[in-house]
């Protein structure tokens, strides 16, 4: 997790929320390391964290992990953290019939299905274990690039019916977090990564969006966050707050500072 | 428009890959396990492929592509287990060189390929890869090119514009052919067939892999790809490089290339019109794929035609699918045929997306003006933010990739003044 932008959000390991959903997104940059801070922060906090990585391998969050003071073999020997690594088991899902519904399942569909497999494995993840030592505080779902499900032939609103029945599971009866990565396509016209974006946008409580900067690409300044924190639930009796900082990005840290005052350039 | 604020710092960085570049292969550096033995990875092994180098910033394990230029800016190399993606240019022409040269790296270094198709036979492809270049066959070509491209200007003191001065050179490296990582390859001649015949390869042609008309019943992928997902992790799982099979006892990288994928020769018809109903097939395919890649000493080069992909959002959508995505736009038929400014030039070459493997960050190369250009025998990249002079009468003009400035030059030595005449961004 990166100190500053826990600073910026006003959290801290001891003190996280709860009942929340965060959605990341970028444009025209890359935000994932965003989903880097998310998963060494939830794991720090003592949470047990049940992650969908579609996007990139294990051993990539490992090693990343590793840099930012998190060890994701041993939080996964533990029971900590429970990962499904798309990458590794899609190609056996859609070569082999298995005999019980794998999460993966909707590969092997030649129709749109749904992702009830999927679903039902994040519950079975992340149920509270019935003995009587309550060893994790809440639990916290991540999916890494929920808008792959859209490229893997998962329609728009079946993406959106899955989060929905996750947040009804993991943020109302848990009383857990949720965190996802959306890609915004910006103008290359993906009507269903942009209904995707909309719904998600129109339910989530915090939204980092990352952009790259406007005057395109600088060696110092890798691009621009901005934060907005928002109430679904109730009505916006006060206006969203809503902040913007650049951030340059280093081998194990993040630096965040705001507009113009990039220490490069001061 | 990008502002390259510390040039200096850059050339810094450059020079430290220049020389970790011509370091010999076998370092004292130890390597975590490959990617593919993630999972069981006790401790770090010291691992010597022929072929492949870790890479410097952390450790992961790279192959040359086949071009040391585009080794470069890829940041050291193509990194095992993931995907790179040709953006083809308009008529085809350039982009199976940039295959080729991948085929012919794994050939001279002893990779076991495999070549996938639609359109030619891979024997065919085999036989037209180009020549590998020996030590003092390069040192002549290299003497002949400097020589013509010397400029009595280019090397002198910048006085206005001196910021350009330290910008990183596309660094010239010495014939490599010594090393085992990076070679250069002479684009006019052929290379030996005893190469081809001592080399392992395998090659699937898809119109003799699908013999009957289409009889399955409709899956998720088309038909072709999904024969060629199925050849690949049988070559995969039988010849051991998902590290199945223990007996093997040398390792090696198998290299993938897939040539003209997305191409209606496919049986895909996202090229065709906008709105197909099977436009999940291209992408699902690539998701599949790079989860073979992952779990294997395997790398993979596709070239894709996306210009005549009609949905932008599936180009979006692929480019997220793949690792690295480098875009050829070249000159012919476009206007920027006669801009003297890509006078020397046949192209551009567009670095779309570099990944972030097991970092946060990547190795960006600072300038993203980068032109090829094929000569008789070497194919290059340059960068194109380099002045260039014309020698018209008293005049010199200097042109750059961001301002075009025209300056006075006096002839008169003693009186060098420099006027700005036009300024035109």
């Amino acid at each position: 997790m990166f100190p500053e932008l826990n600073n910026l959000l006003n959290i801290t390991p001891d003190r996280a929320e709860q009942g929340k959903l965060t959605l990341l997104c970028d444009a025209k940059t890359d935000g994932s390391f965003l989903v880097h801070h998310f998963l060494s922060f939830y794991l720090k906090a003592n949470c047990k964290v049940c992650f969908v990585a579609l996007i990139q391998s294990f051993s990539h969050y490992n090693i990343v992990g590793q840099k930012l003071g998190v060890s994701l073999t041993l939080a996964r020997e533990r029971g900590q953290l429970v990962f499904l690594e798309g990458l590794k088991s899609s190609a056996d899902v859609f070569f082999q019939a298995h005999g019980e519904p794998h999460p993966l399942q909707f590969l092997r569909e030649a129709s749109p299905g749904n992702l009830q497999p999927l679903f039902e494995f994040v519950r079975e993840a992340l149920k509270p274990v019935d003995n009587g030592e309550a060893a994790w505080r809440c639990p916290v779902l991540l999916v890494d690039d929920l808008g792959l499900l859209l490229s893997l032939g998962v329609g728009a609103v079946a993406v959106l019916d899955f989060v929905h029945y996750c947040r009804a599971t993991v943020c109302w009866e848990l009383k857990g977090n949720m965190v996802v990565l959306v890609h915004d396509s910006g103008d290359a016209e993906d009507e269903e990564n942009d209904i995707l974006l909309h719904g998600l946008s129109h339910q989530s409580h915090l939204i980092l969006r990352t952009e790259g900067l406007a005057t395109g690409f600088c060696r110092d300044v890798h691009g621009q966050l901005r934060i907005l924190w928002r109430r679904p639930s109730q009505p916006t009796a006060q206006r969203d707050r809503s902040l913007t900082y650049q951030y340059k990005i280093q081998d194990k840290n993040v630096s965040f500072f705001a507009k113009g005052m990039s220490p490069a350039v001061l | 428009m990008a502002v390259a604020a510390t040039c200096g710092t850059g050339a810094g960085s450059s020079a430290c890959m220049a020389s970790a570049a011509s370091k010999s292969n076998v370092t004292s550096f130890q390597r975590r396990g490959p990617r593919a033995s993630g999972t069981d990875s006790g401790g770090p092994r010291l691992v010597s492929i022929a072929g492949t180098r870790p890479s410097v910033r952390n450790g992961q394990l790279l192959v040359s592509s086949g071009l040391p230029a585009l080794d470069q800016l890829l940041g050291g190399g193509l990194a095992v287990g993931t995907v790179l993606l040709i953006e083809e240019d308009k008529y085809n022409i350039y982009s199976p060189l940039l295959f080729k040269y991948f085929l012919a790296e794994g050939i001279i270094s002893g990779h076991t390929l495999l070549v996938a198709s639609a359109k030619e036979d891979p024997a065919d492809i085999l036989q037209e890869l180009p020549a590998p270049l020996l030590d003092d066959n390069y040192k002549k070509e290299l003497d002949e090119d400097v020589y013509n491209h010397k400029t009595p200007e280019s090397n002198a003191k910048m006085k206005i514009a001196w910021r350009y001065q330290l910008l990183p050179k596309m660094e010239q490296i010495g014939p490599v052919s010594s090393s085992r990582f990076g070679h250069y390859y002479d684009a006019s001649k052929r290379i030996p067939q005893e190469l081809i015949e001592t080399s392992k390869w395998h090659g699937f042609f898809l119109p003799k892999k699908i013999s009957s008309p289409l009889k399955v019943e409709p899956r998720s992928l088309t038909h072709g790809y999904l024969k060629l997902l199925q050849f690949i992790q049988n070559i995969i799982y039988e010849e051991g490089f998902d590290g199945s099979n223990p007996q093997k006892k040398q390792k090696n990288i198998l290299r993938i290339g897939i040539q003209n994928l997305g191409s209606p020769l496919w049986g895909d018809n996202i090229c065709c019109t906008e709105n197909c109903d099977n436009s999940h097939s291209l992408t699902k395919f690539l998701y599949l794929l790079r989860g073979l890649l992952r779990t294997s000493l395997s790398a993979c080069i596709i070239t894709m035609p996306t210009h005549l992909i009609q949905n932008k959002a599936v180009i979006a959508r692929v480019t997220n699918l793949s690792d690295t995505v480098v875009g050829l736009e070249s000159f012919i038929g476009s206007e920027k045929e006669t801009n003297p400014l890509y006078k020397d030039y046949h192209g551009l070459i567009h670095i779309r997306q570099i990944p972030r493997l097991n970092n946060l960050i990547c190795d960006e190369s600072d300038v993203k003006d980068l032109a090829f250009k094929l000569k008789k025998k070497l194919f290059t990249i340059e960068y194109i933010t380099k002045l260039k002079s014309y020698g018209l009468q008293d005049q010199k003009y200097f042109l750059s990739g961001h301002l075009q400035r025209k300056f006075v030059v006096k002839k008169n030595p003693y009186f060098r003044g420099l006027y700005t005449l036009k300024k035109t961004y």
